[in-house]
């Protein structure tokens, strides 16, 4: 009855908003037939500007650059945040990779599962470095590419078994890695500061639109958004895999 | 009507994303139907900056000047989907720990459960 209570106030509620927002909606510009002055301007010279063939790029990294560190420091403090949460808690354990007791042991992936997965790394980590290098021409970029580089990390715990697999774990190396790639955003915006006078000011030749070396710092802050996030990712993805996998309440017992 | 069609689309995934918050029974489902109410704006910024006839704003084989949308809106929409993706990630490890304290997923259940 409670629920239905909710229901029917949420209703009434969601009602009067909706016809706000379609009332308002009516008001904005017909599907397909805005111009903003802003995005002319730039379609028109970021090439020029920038010679960066991608405009979405030139403006992510550099013209709305700031604002983008501001972004990636959210996914570091997301991670962060992760991390703190799924962290071991008093009442928890690690579990032994050798452990064999009933019912606890994760089943291990098949013949198929492991081949094609481990087939698959190879292409998937130069798929996510070319779109994280060539994010200043193309569509892709140091958010995109990270991601998929990621998934390398995961095509690797999937084909394997994790629990035995976190041993070999390079932990301080991802680790590293993020900060790295938090800092390094960093660091070329103080590199502009100390060379200019202004922050995240392009600092580096910019070169023929279209080839691989131009655009000035957008190349460089792709690689470093790329690393902080592939690095934050395989950090997201192994807390969430150890919460199932590794942890059990102490002395054992179902969780 | 029809030329404001997408936007209403946007106005749709909004309100069955928070209908799904309100009734959820479950906070993993929860969390998706936030990311459901959050796809809302990504339909909203990229309908706005679409124009008819336009191509990617990617200039490296068509040359500039070429009719492209609005690349300022896609830029947002990516900063929106890292930020939808940081939430969803932080919310679901939140919703581990409410598990691993109260045996339980259900919101109403916690009511009860206080402490």
């Amino acid at each position: 009855m409670r629920s239905q209570t909710q229901r029917r106030v949420f209703l009434v509620a969601m009602a009067g908003l909706a016809a706000f927002l379609v009332w308002g909606m009516a008001g904005l510009p017909r599907f397909g037939t805005f111009a903003g002055a802003y995005s002319q301007f730039l379609n028109a010279h970021a090439v020029a500007q920038r010679a960066a063939t991608n405009v979405v790029a030139a403006i992510t990294f550099d013209y709305r650059g700031f604002d983008t560190m501001g972004e990636e420091f959210i996914l570091f403090a997301a991670v962060v945040g992760v991390a703190i949460l799924l962290r071991t808690q008093r009442d928890e354990e690690e579990r032994s990779p050798t452990e064999e007791a009933e019912g606890r042991h994760a089943p291990a992936a098949s013949n198929a599962v492991r081949a094609l997965g481990l087939a698959m790394v190879g292409p998937i980590v130069v798929f996510g470095v070319y779109v994280v290098a060539h994010g200043h021409l193309s569509p892709g970029g140091g958010f995109q590419g990270g991601v998929v580089l990621a998934t390398g990390a995961l095509l690797v715990y999937l084909s394997g078994e994790y629990v035995t697999l976190r041993r070999v774990r390079p932990e301080h190396l991802i680790d590293a890695a993020e900060s790295a790639g938090a800092g390094g955003y960093v660091a070329i915006g103080v590199l502009g500061l100390a060379m200019t006078g202004s922050f995240l000011e392009n600092v580096l030749p910019l070169g023929r639109p279209g080839a691989l070396l131009s655009a000035g710092i957008i190349l460089p802050i792709n690689a470093a958004v790329g690393l902080e996030v592939a690095a934050g990712f395989v950090l997201l993805l192994s807390e969430f895999l150890e919460q199932t996998l590794v942890l059990q309440p102490r002395g054992g017992g179902t969780p | 009507m029809i030329g404001h069609l997408p936007q209403l689309v946007a106005v749709w995934l909004f309100a069955v994303g928070l209908y799904g918050i309100v009734t959820s029974r479950n906070l993993v489902h929860m969390v998706i139907c936030l990311s459901v109410a959050q796809s809302s704006t990504y339909v909203l910024l990229l309908s706005i900056g679409f124009r008819a006839g336009g191509t990617a704003p990617i200039f490296l084989d068509v040359p500039v000047g070429t009719r492209a949308v609005d690349p300022v809106v896609k830029a947002l929409a990516l900063t929106d989907v890292v930020v939808g993706a940081t939430v969803t990630a932080l919310l679901l490890a939140l919703a581990v720990q409410a598990h691993k304290r109260h045996g339980t997923l259900d919101p109403e259940e916690f009511r009860s459960l206080r402490g």
